[in-house]
């Protein structure tokens, strides 16, 4: 079993994916909602204190805005926990979502300077893609150290 | 008594771990902050329609929360709307939708942009500003004062006080502040001796500052009011422009407010109160540096040339830095005392007018106003003549006494 890293981090979709095919989804388990009555379409389910904005310091410099380094703050221990990574990029707010662009390019880097596996795809537009989308997922899991079927 | 509802649009309150403060702030004035509820599936066609393609989620969230508002689907009683601190994507938004809720419905909009070390203390002001907006439309309205009322303004550095009988200042007060309420005590004193008035006379009080909560419950005042609200009530009244658009500038001892005031009511604000650079705390100081009394720095700076001093920075500490090095570089007390008005107008500028807009008549008002040399800098920044109306260092105080009377027995 790996741990692999998903993002976006809040889909339930490529966390339900990993976890099929063995392995320990890294992600916020989050659902995203079809009507949105919190601060953001990916409010933390945690209570964030202004202690993790100071945690994401290890991520991101202070001059960094505190809402990236407070994302960081969980964020950056996943990735440092992560053995392998599947990136959906140009995904649907339905599929999953995270709330900050800049948050998005700071993980997105930190985890291709990792080194570890990388899966990153398109998300798809129609059902063919859709086919090809998850054939594409299934076979970068099954390649994963102790990867299969569950 | 019913909440006022503040529709809350952000982006980052809840990972800068900011939200509690936020909600703490809100419930301390007696209002409820809420996120306007609306379809995941409204989010990307509402910021096509309001056409700024930004990138981060949850700023396409707060584009659409903000037409929801303003076409009326969902009903508030204000806005906040804050965005992390040294984000410019979250910059260019904050701003558009501070711009568009107000020219497009009849909401007042505060902004602010946050850390994880806003606290709600910071966010006091602000959040009590919109619910008196909101509570008290009819109180604001009011443009003539009656009967006998005291106004009392504790400031960070200065107390004032002022008696108004049928709609003239008949006496007025003003101490420094060290403790709160001895130095109200002392204006109060002053103003009543100045009228001839005993305080059994007075029949209604307002306070508005710092310690209007302590000294409102010392004096048992009818109305506590934010400062925000309360000066430009009293700039526009002293000012004889109560109707129409106007803006009032503020420069405080600790922070300056900046104003956009349609009939007598805020429609926006800002409060800026990071870097002490921009406030007459740092004109007390160059005042005291260049051995004269603050009341002479004004007419001091009207006779140099700020700009053959070089100055440059945005803290109080180096700015004094840089007049000292001036000074020892043998530049004239006048020039110095020119830029250090021109470098606190140019702040005031650059970092709160451009949230507002600006509409003439400007208004200066506070003990800032009396410099000269600023409100002559300000003028030129802006490109237009700064109005200082009469007893402009006792704003707070008109406002508080203006508005009191709507709690004279009778009224």
């Amino acid at each position: 079993m790996a741990k692999v890293f998903i993002y976006p981090a809040t889909s339930l979709i490529l966390s339900d994916l990993v976890a099929r095919f063995g392995h320990k989804p890294l992600g916020a388990a989050l659902g995203i909602r079809e009507r949105i009555q919190t601060a953001g379409l990916e409010s933390p389910p945690l209570q964030i204190t202004p202690e993790e904005p100071k945690r994401g310091l290890k991520y991101a410099a202070v001059e960094v805005p505190s809402g990236v380094r407070g994302r960081m703050a969980i964020y950056g221990p996943l990735i440092e926990e992560a053995e392998a990574a599947v990136i959906v990029t140009e995904a649907d707010f339905a599929f999953g979502c995270m709330g900050c662009a800049r948050t998005d390019e700071l993980i997105l880097f930190t985890l291709r300077q990792s080194g570890i596996p990388i899966l990153e795809l398109k998300y798809p537009t129609n059902e063919e893609e859709g086919i090809a989308f998850v054939a594409t997922i299934k076979n970068f899991l099954k390649g994963l150290p102790n990867g299969g079927e569950a | 008594m019913k909440k006022v509802r503040i529709a809350q649009l952000s982006c980052g309150a809840e990972y800068s771990g900011v939200q509690k403060e936020i909600y703490d702030a809100a419930e301390s004035v007696g209002a409820e902050v809420f996120f306007p509820d609306i379809a995941l599936a409204d989010v990307e066609r509402a910021v096509k329609k309001f056409g700024l393609d930004v990138k981060s989620a949850d700023l396409k969230l707060m584009i659409a929360r903000a037409m929801a508002l303003v076409d009326g689907k969902i009903d508030a009683d204000g806005v906040f709307i804050g965005t992390c601190f040294r984000c410019a994507e979250a910059a260019i938004v904050r701003n558009e939708l501070r711009r568009y809720i107000p020219e497009n419905s009849k909401l007042s909009v505060v902004s602010y942009s946050f850390t994880e070390r806003t606290t709600a203390g910071t966010l006091l002001t602000r959040m009590e500003a919109l619910t008196t907006i909101a509570r008290r439309r009819a109180l604001l309205a009011r443009e003539e004062q009656t009967g006998i009322t005291m106004g009392v303004d504790s400031g960070s550095s200065t107390t004032k006080a002022v008696v108004m009988k049928d709609n003239q200042i008949v006496g007025t007060g003003w101490h420094p502040t060290t403790e709160v309420l001895a130095s109200a005590e002392n204006a109060v004193t002053d103003a009543l001796a100045m009228a001839g008035l005993t305080r059994e006379d007075i029949q209604a009080v307002g306070t508005t500052g710092y310690g209007r909560f302590l000294i409102g419950k010392h004096f048992g005042a009818d109305l506590v009011q934010e400062e925000l609200t309360v000066n430009s009530k009293g700039a526009v009244y002293l000012a004889g422009h109560q109707r129409g658009a106007s803006t009032v500038i503020d420069i405080g001892g600790m922070d300056n407010k900046a104003i956009s005031v349609i009939d007598g009511i805020p429609g926006t604000f800002t409060m800026g109160g990071i870097c002490a650079g921009a406030s007459g705390r740092f004109l007390e100081m160059t005042a005291k540096r260049l051995g004269v009394d603050i009341t002479e720095l004004g007419p001091l700076a009207m006779k140099g040339m700020g700009k053959n001093v070089p100055m440059n920075s945005y803290c109080i500490v180096f700015g004094t830095q840089s007049l000292v090095n001036a000074l020892a570089a043998g530049s004239s007390r006048e020039d110095v005392a020119a830029a250090a008005c021109h470098s606190v107008a140019e702040q005031v500028f650059e970092q709160q007018l451009q949230e507002v807009d600006i509409k003439e008549p400007v208004i200066m008002v506070g003990g800032t106003s009396l410099i000269e040399g600023l409100v002559h800098a300000m003028g030129e920044l802006l490109q237009t003549r700064v109005v200082v109306p009469p007893y402009s260092q006792y704003i707070g105080a008109v406002g508080s006494a203006l508005l009191a009377s709507g709690f004279v027995k009778g009224e």
